[in-house]
């Protein structure tokens, strides 16, 4: 699919700037060209098609959904599915939070949203397809799903109601569920179309120096790293690396978009797959700024169990993905 | 007529981008408007909306979750 993209980079190293073939420093030039341009596109493509989704999924749909219907037991995978198609910025997360609320939303099942949708976001998937291929790309958003059901039931089932802010309460004992159903302005596809454009020109512009230079570092350690390197260390029997590796995510939230590139080169070199998907879902789906946010509405003991239960479970599909893969 | 606008959201990149957007136009057009920021997130609410930045011309909130362009901004104060 992307051998014009071979012999286009191919063209520009050798023949326009004259560089031996043979030459380390050209060899890597030529990969990191090919590489950069394929997965910005690959990234684009995905972002606005997520962006088509998104336009006739807007937020307001998607909890007039959850509100409006009684899903017995499926609104947490649905929630969770709504996440994915929603794209999600650590700022929106409390008039998010407060606006499910009010919509007589379960308190689970809002946090399966909050969970997955940061998780399973655009520029993950994009930078996913580019950086792992398609397999690996579907095992993550699949498990990016189920993890976000997971979490949103166990939180039900720990009734954290009362750890809620005396703000979120009062927003709580008023919820009323939505009668009518949502509808959205009609507006043509060719209407939608400018400004889906350049939404996701935006969301590549703002990401665009950390995928470069996330690229361009995993390159640098591509040719320094001997193979199988972190195999000694990072083996699958090592039963600390995959909680390690989750708790070392945490704090990298700021720029998910520049290490993953990073640790697709660590995978190469013999980290496994399953520790390697902790390690992202912590950088992806736990973000401190976020947290921070969240204490409009929770109190710092609701932040923790959240985070907490979310942790667990990136750790336990971390061990499975190792078991099965 | 004074129009009033309001730019709702709590400080995020995108919201003072909004902000600008909505200054300059009404600068450029010499458009007879209040415009004030809303960074309360209770205030916020009041508006229902779930997803900021959002736009508030006379009392309706015309746009979610974007930057517009100065044309758009300018087409929902004609």
């Amino acid at each position: 699919m992307f051998d014009w993209l071979e012999h286009m980079a191919q063209w520009l190293v050798y023949g326009v700037m004259g560089l031996n073939p043979e030459d380390h420093l050209a060899k890597a030039l030529d990969f990191f060209i090919y590489d950069s341009i394929k997965i910005l596109l690959l990234l684009f493509t995905v972002v606005f098609l997520m962006g088509v989704v998104n336009s006739y999924f807007p937020i307001d749909r998607v909890k007039n959904y959850l509100s409006r219907n009684k899903l017995y037991g499926a609104e947490y995978l649905m929630a969770s599915l709504f996440g994915v198609v929603t794209p999600f910025c650590s700022c929106s997360s409390v008039p998010l939070f407060i606006g499910f609320v009010r919509g007589g939303i379960p308190l689970g099942v809002t946090f399966a949203f909050l969970v997955t949708s940061p998780l399973v976001n655009e520029v993950a998937i994009g930078l996913f397809v580019g950086l792992f291929g398609v397999k690996t790309t579907i095992l993550y958003v699949f498990s990016g799903i189920l993890l976000g059901t997971i979490s949103g039931l166990i939180l039900q089932k720990l009734r954290l109601e009362k750890h809620l802010t005396p703000w979120a309460k009062e927003v709580l004992d008023n919820a009323q569920r939505d009668q009518e159903r949502f509808e959205a302005e009609k507006q043509s596809f060719k209407q939608r179309l400018p400004i889906i454009w350049q939404e996701a020109l935006k969301i590549l512009k703002g990401v665009l120096p950390y995928v470069i230079i996330g690229i361009a570092i995993g390159g640098l350690m591509h040719g320094y790293i001997p193979e199988g390197f972190f195999e000694k260390y990072m083996a699958k029997e090592n039963l600390l690396a995959v909680p390690i590796a989750t708790i070392l995510a945490i704090p990298m939230y700021s720029n998910a978009s520049g290490i993953l590139p990073i640790v697709q080169v660590l995978v190469a070199k013999g980290i496994p797959l399953g520790t390697a998907i902790a390690f992202m879902m912590g950088v992806v789906g736990l973000s401190l700024p976020e947290a921070m946010l969240l204490k409009k509405v929770m109190t710092f003991k609701l932040i923790g169990i959240f985070f907490g239960v979310v942790m667990l479970c990136i750790i336990l599909s971390g061990y499975l993905f190792n078991i099965i893969l | 007529m004074k129009h009033s606008i309001q730019i709702l959201g709590t400080g995020c990149p995108k919201c003072q981008n909004l902000t600008k957007v909505v200054k300059d136009v009404v600068a450029e057009h010499q458009i007879d408007a209040a415009v004030e920021k809303v960074e309360d997130i209770a205030d916020i609410m009041k508006f229902n909306v779930m997803i900021t930045p959002a736009l508030v011309v006379d009392g309706n909130v015309v746009l979610k979750g974007r930057v517009p362009s100065k044309d758009e901004v300018l087409a929902f104060l004609r």
